[in-house]
């Protein structure tokens, strides 16, 4: 869920976005935001499973460092979903393992 | 490969390494600073409290406010920053590798000063690797950079002063904090941030911890139990909320990565986050020409980060014999100063003895040094 209204801080400017893709479905993002909100916004919280028990996993520094939340984009596995910025017709997927470089981990 | 040379290189672009890159560049240095986010400023944008301490360290004054002072500031000063730069290595001779502009780089300083923060703790137990369970600071990331809502049912771990003032910020942000849990007998943090959130209606359940996160995808439900003195559940003490977050704020360690690649020595002081650089009065480590400051140097706060900060860039444009040593000497002698009220009182006096223990460990080495 966005925060668009803050008690502290302005107002949300929404008003320029692009579209990404999760497993081929389209997620609007704004413009420069990692790809890791974009997907939080979407209410998608599970970014990958692990390569030996198969569980799964999501954000939890958002800073970079732990790697949980590693995706596969634009084809380049283990990319931190936190730190990297959205742009328009990114493709996203959610990946299983340690990733390949082919589009093989949607599920 | 490209090289490239500079005066003074400093590894991150947060509160400490800001005012390095301020105080090198007022001595005439050539600064180059570097840092992997796409926004400067660390931690200091997520700060939407207002700061603590005296007048002169701007209490009263919200952290994100001081960020972007602190970055005019900055860029009036001429100080090269590469942003999006990751630094993914150090030699020895504090050479460092970077990739920038998807181009591998090495820079080569004649100082460099290493201020690359610190980074959360983690907490065991069952689920607590499910998506939903996650670092009060990531919590706080999300929240008032990114400006999304990790969860709306929050449970948070920790009493803290982190813990206390996220739980806040999320209630700003919109969502409800079911609990605070916290396994001390006593709130850990300020007493005013606890009443803000005990007379929003939240409970701090001291004696309490996490047992186990429940779901199958994500977080479903968080199970909690009291403690006993030896911070063992109670049996039959459990109760489950239905949450759909857990926030983990147990504590913060050093950034420290890069310095172990250099060789350079460290002591350890459990109460900076474990392993910290031993460094002197100016901020210099047991490698010659390689600084070090704020929260890599031990976990304490943003302003005491920054006055580490102009530490490190006065000594180090100093022994580039840009300042006269009079005048550095003097200069630090005001942050130190300045320090010295920071790291009083209550919550401050631990820090001052832990900051000199750091100083005593160098000493150590070095008079052993001069012995062989």
């Amino acid at each position: 869920m966005r925060i668009i209204e803050h008690p502290i801080l302005e107002t949300l400017d929404t008003s320029r976005t692009v579209t990404i893709y999760y497993n081929d479905r389209p997620v609007e993002a704004l413009e420069g935001e990692p790809v890791a909100a974009a997907l939080m916004n979407a209410g998608i919280k599970a970014f990958r499973t692990t390569a030996k028990r198969k569980e799964p996993r999501g954000i939890f520094c958002a800073i970079g460092r732990c790697t949980d939340c590693k995706m596969t984009v634009d084809g380049v596995p283990n990319v931190r979903t936190c730190m990297c910025p959205v742009k328009e017709g990114m493709r996203v997927y959610h990946q299983d393992g340690n990733g390949t470089f082919e589009k093989k981990d949607r599920t | 490969m490209k090289i490239k040379e500079t005066d003074i290189a400093i590894v991150g672009a947060g509160a400490a390494g800001l005012t390095a890159a301020i105080e090198a560049r007022r001595a005439g240095a050539q600064v180059l600073v570097l840092d992997e986010n796409r926004l400067p400023g660390g931690q200091l944008f997520k700060q939407i409290h207002k700061f603590f301490g005296s007048h002169e360290h701007r209490a009263g004054t919200r952290g994100f406010q001081i960020g972007r002072d602190l970055l005019k500031e900055v860029e009036q000063s001429g100080a090269e920053v590469w942003l999006n730069t990751v630094v993914y290595g150090m030699e020895p001779d504090t050479s460092l590798g970077v990739i920038h502009e998807d181009q591998n780089t090495v820079i080569k300083a004649k100082k460099v000063i290493v201020a690359t923060g610190a980074k959360e703790n983690y907490m065991a137990f069952p689920g607590s690797t499910l998506p939903g369970v996650m670092g009060a600071g990531a919590a706080q990331t999300m929240i008032n950079v990114n400006r999304v809502l990790p969860g709306e049912r929050i449970v948070m771990v920790g009493s803290g002063n982190v813990g206390l003032i996220v739980s806040y910020q999320l209630m700003q942000a919109g969502a409800e904090v079911l609990a605070i849990v916290e396994g001390a007998p006593f709130i850990g943090g300020y007493g005013v941030h606890a009443g803000k959130i005990r007379r929003a209606g939240v409970p701090i359940l001291v004696s309490h911890t996490v047992t186990r996160a429940i779901g199958t995808e994500q977080v479903e439900a968080v199970e909690i139990a009291e403690v006993d003195s030896k911070f063992r559940p109670i049996p039959g003490t459990e109760q489950v909320l239905e949450a759909d977050t857990v926030c983990l704020a147990v504590g913060l360690n050093p950034m420290t990565e890069l310095l172990w690649l250099t060789g350079c020595k460290f002591t350890f002081i459990p109460a900076f986050g474990g392993h910290v650089p031993m460094h002197d009065a100016h901020m210099e480590t047991t490698v010659p020409g390689l600084y070090v400051a704020g929260d890599v140097t031990g976990v304490e706060e943003a302003s005491s980060a920054m006055e580490e900060g102009r530490l490190a860039g006065i000594s180090a444009a100093e022994s580039l014999g840009l300042i006269p040593r009079e005048e550095a000497k003097e200069r630090r002698g005001e942050v130190i100063r300045r320090l010295n009220v920071l790291r009083s009182g209550a919550f401050g006096e631990g820090r001052r003895r832990s900051k000199e223990q750091q100083l005593k460990a160098m000493e150590a080495f070095q008079a052993e040094g001069d012995r062989t």
